[in-house]
């Protein structure tokens, strides 16, 4: 593949990806003086952390008495204890002060009326180890993740962090097993580059576009993932993918937990506050996975609302409008657009919808990328953080407001660990040509892809087999048959068909790109659903409604070689970090 | 009064016409630059049918529907659908805005999208908005405050303080309010613009930010912040509702009276 110009770099790090992770851990490291890179498939402030909403939790005790220690026991139960309790600790811990560094970096945070930061009531958070919600979630109005991404491109600019925007990262470069660095497209005017870096930190986001309705962004395609996949090394607890209980109906925006933090709830067909049903005590605000099947069940009971009986009413028109103007501002403004309703006067129509990985690359809590044979082995040079990553803190359920705080404290973590580890300035090793040459052969071949599958036809057929076969509530049935189809779309690529064969913002070119990463976690989250035979947090399976500890409290790894998946296992860490905090031994998930 | 010709190759010219191959007889018909910088070509006008029988509301379901449907190698930028990364930003039917929160039912008879105006065009719909962002940059986007990020508590704001920043942080950076303004069109490489300009303010109304005075001044200037002539165009094409021109107005009488 000698016909294409590699234009080469050599930085102490690299980051891959400007969303909220990356950009923490790129500030991190420009501070401390490392020569850091930061490259993104999009100007950063377009990451899809600009659309997290709700807030980002922490202990910080402003609206009433908290603990970290709480923070961790919901956590640790929201994962539905197979999240690893020495990262939870560290999460949990770190939170209050990685918000404050916010704070002073310029995140506009709402206020309370003596001039803290405001934080509101969110699922699953609650006060001493399980008993009334708290207010745990620090909130700029319904908008924090844009709040918070802008404030951090603009420490990054602060800290001249060198950024490469609009490159796309097409292949991690190894050599024995250490990863030396990236190749990636510069869109904008069609060039390949190679950078080599000590640590490469991976920060690529979730890949919820394997699924045909998602509140994920277009480019929600979990590159980072599909690169460790072809590197040859495991995803981790790939089955757990998180429903949003309120997802725009026929839309798939996302409406924001804050609505029913802000005292929204929820109605069927009768008009029943059905939460009371299911969580008694957590009602509306039961985690997530807990909300979002509750609302399958009305539906498929035949208690959803429309013609099509297919939906669930959101309501917060008993709420104060002014309340709603300063705290729901832009879920106001989303479901004008969308639905033309008014917030203050109407419902709001919402389904469950595909929202969040919990799965992703195994990593330790300092971020470093695991693998397994057995016995767990960092992967030297190679990290990971944010969605991306499966640390594990969020376990088999994620609780809303807790995706942003993994951001920034892991991000922060990173940043550490790779100033522990790297020299500034330390000489390069070279790279293999074989290795650039196997990615850009790969490149090459689907540039000139001309055969008859279309990527458009052939990512429909992978969203629509993924939301069929592997939804809120799952079976062995749905899932073998899954197992079955979703390898058509994997297939299918041998015969793609690219129409633009320019290198200048190929757009086309970056679809089928992104389409070799999407379907290949695809086929790694149905097959790991499928031999996951219990129910646990996100995973629902109808079959098997009880969750299974003496079978199944592990985590599931997944390797994709070529056409085949292989799955193992690895332990659930249920040691805590310090002595600060015991271990919360399992027990029943009730709400 | 004086005639001048555009150069040849900047002549937009007739394209191609993709028919509809279905039965519908819902469709719309759609008009798009295009422009391939890899082919020594001129710029021209693509006409697509749209069915709309199959397609949602918006601006940005219909180039979806084209480009995975009728021509894959459209290209324009899209990312959260939802309005709030600001990618999508385009002109259509004559109006900058967010494709993505356009609704085409909205727009009468045939409609035309085009590139969001007086920028370099990379490729189709993708301009280069690499001058905006430098301008970005150049107002610090950053707080600046003598008070460690090392400190147990946050710094205190009051909600009345804290409400000044609303109307402004919310700017997603879609270049809109910039692109619809001739003052901008004519200086783009002086003036700052609408958008920039919207968060300089938003710096220099952060309570907690201590360098107003050094933020005010380093606007302070006939082409960076005087080129605004109220046009408001800015105002008008915001697709997030917010008020640039009110924002640079302040920044005028922030410095007339200090």
């Amino acid at each position: 593949m000698s016909a294409y110009k590699i234009i080469d770099h050599e930085y102490d790090v690299l980051v891959v990806g400007a969303g909220g992770s990356g950009l923490r851990a790129a500030v991190g490291l420009s501070e401390s003086g490392l020569k850091t890179a930061c490259i993104s498939k999009v100007f950063p402030t377009r990451s899809h952390t600009a659309a997290a909403q709700g807030g980002i939790s922490a202990a910080l005790g402003n609206a009433g008495e908290d603990d970290w220690r709480w923070h961790m026991y919901d956590t640790v139960k929201g994962s539905d204890w197979l999240g690893d309790q020495d990262s939870i600790e560290y999460l949990c811990k770190e939170a209050p002060q990685a918000v404050i560094e916010l704070e002073h970096y310029g995140v506009p945070f709402s206020r309370t009326k003596d001039g803290k930061i405001y934080q509101r009531a969110f699922g699953g958070m609650t006060k001493n180890y399980g008993n009334e919600p708290v207010q745990r979630t620090c909130a700029a109005a319904d908008r924090t993740g844009h709040a918070i991404l802008h404030t951090l491109y603009g420490q990054a600019l602060k800290h001249k962090t060198e950024f490469f925007i609009e490159y796309f990262a097409l292949d991690l470069l190894m050599k024995n097993g250490e990863c030396k660095g990236v190749l990636a497209w510069n869109l904008n005017d069609g060039t390949i580059h190679r950078f080599r870096s000590h640590i490469t930190i991976l920060a690529t986001g979730g890949y919820g576009k394997i699924y045909y309705s998602a509140t994920a962004a277009h480019t929600c395609t979990g590159d980072g993932n599909g690169m460790v996949l072809r590197a040859g090394f495991p995803l981790q607890d790939m089955e757990f993918v998180q429903f949003h209980p309120t997802g725009l109906y026929g839309i798939g925006c996302l409406i924001s937990e804050a609505v029913r933090g802000e005292g929204g709830f929820l109605v069927n067909s009768k008009g029943e506050r059905f939460m009371e049903k299911y969580a008694p005590k957590a009602k509306d605000l039961a985690s997530r996975d807990v909300v979002s099947r509750s609302m399958s069940i009305e539906i498929n009971e035949g208690r959803g609302i429309g013609e099509n009986k297919d939906h669930i009413h959101l309501h917060i028109d008993h709420i104060d409008p002014k309340i709603i103007e300063n705290r729901l501002p832009g879920i106001s403004e989303s479901v004008e657009t969308f639905v033309h309703r008014d917030v203050t006067k109407e419902p709001i129509p919402v389904v469950p919808t595909v929202h969040y990985n919990m799965g992703g690359i195994p990593t330790n809590y300092k971020a470093e990328v695991i693998t397994s044979n057995g016995t767990d082995k960092t992967v030297p040079g190679l990290m990971a953080i944010g969605e991306a990553a499966c640390v594990s803190v969020h376990g088999a359920n994620r609780l809303g407001s807790n995706s942003l705080i993994d951001l920034v404290v892991f991000g922060k973590a990173a940043a550490k660990r790779a100033t522990e580890l790297v020299k500034p300035n330390s000489p390069h090793e070279e790279i293999s040509k074989s290795e650039t040459e196997k990615s850009l052969d790969r490149f090459d071949k689907l540039r000139n892809g001309n055969g008859s599958n279309k990527t458009s036809e052939l990512r429909l057929s992978m969203q629509k087999t993924m939301q069929e076969k592997c939804a809120v509530f799952r079976t062995e049935k749905t899932l073998k048959e899954g197992v079955d189809e979703i390898k058509k779309p994997f297939e299918g690529m041998k015969s793609i068909l690219v129409k633009d064969r320019s290198l200048i913002f190929n757009t086309d070119l970056m679809e089928t790109l992104e389409f070799d990463n999407l379907i290949r976690q695809a086929i790694t989250t149905m097959e790991s659903a499928f031999h996951r035979k219990e129910s646990r947090g996100a995973h629902a399976r109808e079959d098997f409604p009880k969750r299974d500890d003496e079978n199944f409290m592990k985590h599931t790894l997944s390797w994709h070689n070529g056409d085949k998946v292989k799955i193992n296992y690895r332990k659930v860490n249920l040691s805590t970090l310090s002595n600060d905090v015991q271990t919360f031994p399992p027990k029943e998930r009730v709400y | 009064m004086v005639q001048f010709n555009l150069p040849k190759n900047s002549k937009i010219l007739k394209g191609n016409y993709f028919k509809n191959k279905t039965e519908s007889s819902n469709i719309k018909i759609v008009h798009i630059y295009r422009w391939n910088p890899e082919k020594n070509e001129n710029p021209r006008e693509d006409t697509f049918e749209v069915d709309l029988n199959k397609c949602g509301n918006k601006v940005l379901d219909i180039l979806n529907k084209i480009k995975n449907d009728l021509d894959s190698s459209l290209t324009f930028r899209k990312s959260c659908a939802h309005g709030v990364c600001g990618s999508c930003a385009m002109n259509v039917d004559g109006v900058n805005t967010l494709s993505c929160m356009k609704s085409h039912k909205d727009i009468k008879g045939e409609l035309r999208i085009f590139p969001l105006p007086h920028l370099k065009v990379i490729k189709d719909l993708v301009v280069d908005l690499s001058i905006l962002y430098k301008q970005y940059e150049s107002i610090e986007p950053w707080l600046k405050t003598s008070k460690s990020k090392f400190q147990k508590n946050e710094i205190n704001q009051s909600k009345e303080s804290r409400e000044k920043l609303d109307g402004l942080y919310e700017c997603i950076m879609c270049a809109c309010c910039s692109t619809s303004c001739p003052s901008y069109w004519w200086n783009g490489e002086s003036y700052l613009g609408p958008a920039v300009l919207l968060q300089a303010y938003r710096w220099i109304s952060d309570s907690r930010d201590e360098d107003k005075k050094e933020r005010l001044k380093m606007v302070a200037d006939k082409l960076k912040l005087y080129r605004c002539h109220t046009i408001m165009n800015c105002t008008s094409s915001c697709p997030k509702g917010l008020n640039p021109a009110k924002a640079i107005g302040s920044i005028k009488k922030m410095l007339a009276t200090s």
